[in-house]
């Protein structure tokens, strides 16, 4: 094993699969010359020339729309679209064309494609370029939606998304990329499932379920937790379509308490679906109310602490822990 | 009368009797549909081709198989002229499993692999973007294949036409526009949507070649398409058509037109139907009889009537039909054993 960022590991799924397979190829908005907005595609232009690493106008349509006709004849696209703010140009696109074209034409296209892009806040780039936005393209049948929060999983996430023969929607929060982990050596090859959530840390007493940079959260949380005798079990769910929701129950089952931890806003999301999952399919288990910790239903501020204050903290998850688990649990 | 051995744009006799057929039957089968709706056997919007029929024969009669063709809704004569059975997209109409999309499209929404029908498309413009991309990738691959897309005059207005265009520009994709300029985009008349009279300073402004042809005369618009095809398929990039024509019905079966006069529906009716004007140019020629014409078109009434009857004696769709072909491993919202 060895460490790299969550960007280093991206880049690497990108080539290795690039290098594998002639018909992946990338395009996007300053992915090449300029090495990506995030640099996650830096190098690349270098190794693969211009054919395979593409710049493209400033056209969000476009980049989607001739990403989905290059995956009807006979490619791989990965398209990146700088963030998830400005997929909304490209999401006709990817809702309308990419989630449908398999059903509605009976089965006979494929859409072999993969939508990178970034989402969430935290670095003060204020209303229109901090939104998650993940259950809007995961409340859509026809699409994948991965979302990773550690370089091992974005890597190995990322080589099964390109694999995959639908359209993925592969969602990298924007603090997430200097975040470090560990990978296995080069030359050691692995991916991970698009359908399997997984559990960072194991306890019994409460469930805390979250995904992308919550996780980290949620980890020093549970940290705390852990200091008053409280052992949380942290469930990333990794991918938000499908949702492994057998992973969750079967955690509910052994711990009864549930906290669901996401950044981005109450009302119709993620956290909210999940929560009515729980609920449908694992009632019968709970000994408390689902605890929800979420981002404040505002647009983002760009102050900065306005935005702290938006976005869920680390006092939050174990506040909402503690409020389901009795003292005389975590005493025993 | 004798029969000359003349041709007609390069064309045969017996290549200018083929398309005096197809342009019958689509003709005819849009009657049919029409009858079908009305009878309550197909459902949902369904858009004809009756008046435009010049257009996409005129066209897709310059392609090959290999290459591709993307419409808009108003795509059953696409369809049917690129190769595809009248009776997978009569059976399509009727939702029967049998149809081309297993009767899970619709009107709107007919694809073969096999002829390279990549779909008609229900949102205004959106088959733009993808027909780059499809082009792009037979550059990428080296395939000798090009990529002819259809859209109407409404899509001009849409942001998707000019970053499609610019895109295919740019990278010299091996694409031909073409703007089937029916004059309305559903109600709205073209001069009260368009800052322009036509299409070439648009096509200017993203430096492609482009033409307006005569969208009643399917022998114009043939020999345009010829030059558009030639042209893209050396590898000298996209081309645009504004090719002016007029559907002789409404927007959709349930739109009474309201917008424009009967008299000026009378007008294009009598005097440019395409129909009408490629038999004067045969009957001019002296390349066919009316004999000729009146046989094509009891072939293309007979097609019609058989589609409907093999669309009407398909089963429709198993209810498990319901749960296929969402993704390739069928994928839901959930992963496991509490799905469904």
């Amino acid at each position: 094993m060895r460490t790299v960022t969550f960007r280093d590991a991206l880049r690497e799924a990108i080539r290795e699969e690039m290098q594998r397979d002639e018909s992946v190829f990338i395009m996007g908005e300053d992915i090449a010359g300029y090495g990506g907005t995030y640099a996650v595609t830096k190098g690349l232009i270098e190794e693969f020339g211009e054919k395979r690493v593409r710049d493209t106008p400033l056209a969000e349509e476009v980049i989607a729309g001739a990403g989905i006709g290059a995956a009807l004849n006979g490619l791989r696209p990965i398209v990146e679209i700088m963030t998830i703010n400005f997929s909304l140009l490209a999401s006709d696109q990817i809702i309308n064309s990419a989630a449908k074209m398999r059903y509605m034409f009976g089965g006979q296209p494929a859409v072999p494609i993969v939508f990178r892009m970034t989402v969430g806040g935290g670095a003060q780039r204020g209303a229109q370029h901090s939104q998650m936005l993940e259950s809007f393209y995961a409340h859509i049948p026809g699409l994948k939606v991965a979302i990773p929060a550690t370089p091992y999983d974005a890597k190995g996430m990322l080589k099964s998304a390109i694999r995959d023969s639908n359209p993925v929607l592969f969602f990298e929060h924007e603090l997430l990329y200097n975040v470090k982990g560990e990978i296995p050596d080069e030359g050691e090859e692995y991916t991970v499932p698009l359908d399997r959530g997984d559990i960072k840390r194991e306890g019994k007493h409460v469930t805390i379920v979250t995904f992308s940079r919550m996780l980290h959260v949620c980890l020093q949380a549970a940290d705390d937790l852990a200091k008053e005798g409280i052992e949380a079990e942290v469930i990333d769910l990794r991918s938000v379509r499908p949702i492994d929701i057998d992973l969750i129950l079967d955690s509910v089952k052994k711990t009864n308490r549930v906290v669901v931890a996401e950044e981005g806003w109450k009302y119709y999301g993620t956290g909210q679906g999940l929560s009515a999952l729980i609920y449908e399919h694992g009632f019968d288990y709970l000994d408390a109310p689902i605890q929800h910790v979420h981002g404040v239903d505002v647009p983002m501020p760009y102050s900065k602490p306005l935005e702290r204050l938006a976005i869920p903290r680390k006092e939050d998850v174990v506040k909402a822990a503690r409020a389901i688990v009795p003292a005389v649990l975590a005493r025993g | 009368m004798a029969i000359s051995n003349a041709t007609l744009a390069g064309l045969t006799r017996t290549q200018l009797l083929e398309m005096h057929s197809k342009m019958a039957l689509l003709r005819r089968f849009e009657e049919k549909s029409a009858e079908e709706y009305t009878r309550g056997k197909i459902g949902g919007f369904m858009h004809l081709y009756i008046g435009q029929e010049a257009v996409g024969i005129g066209c897709i009669s310059t392609l090959r198989q290999e290459d591709k063709v993307l419409a808009s809704y108003r795509e059953h004569g696409h369809a049917i002229t690129k190769g595809m059975n009248p009776n997978v997209v009569m059976a399509e109409l009727f939702g029967k499993i049998t149809g081309c999309s297993k009767g899970k499209g619709g009107s709107m929404h007919m694809w073969s692999n096999e002829h390279g029908m990549l779909g008609g498309n229900g949102i205004v413009a959106a088959q733009l973007p993808i027909a780059a991309g499809v082009a792009l990738a037979a550059q990428y691959r080296g395939l000798d294949e090009v990529v002819m897309c259809f859209f109407g005059d409404g899509a001009v207005d849409e942001g998707a036409f000019h970053e499609a265009l610019n895109l295919a520009a740019l990278w010299k994709l091996p694409v031909i526009f073409v703007c089937e300029n029916n004059q309305y985009s559903m109600g709205m008349a073209v001069e009260k949507a368009w800052a322009v009279e036509t299409l070439l300073p648009r096509a200017a402004a993203h430096n492609m070649p482009a033409e307006i042809v005569d969208g009643m005369d399917v022998l114009k618009v043939y020999e345009a398409a010829k030059r558009s095809v030639e042209y893209t398929r050396s590898g000298k990039g996209p081309v645009l058509m504004e090719i002016k024509t007029y559907r002789f019905r409404g927007h959709s079966m349930t739109d009474p037109a309201y917008y424009r006069t009967r008299e000026e529906e009378k007008e294009w009716r009598t005097t440019r139907d395409p129909i009408g004007i490629f038999e004067k140019h045969l009957l001019d020629a002296g390349l066919a009889a009316q004999a000729d014409f009146d046989e094509n078109d009891a072939k293309a009434i007979q097609i019609a009537e058989e589609a409907a009857e093999f669309a009407e004696n398909s089963p429709f769709p198993e209810p498990e039909e319901l749960y296929n072909d969402i993704t390739i491993d069928d994928s839901t919202a959930l992963s496991y054993r509490y799905e469904r």
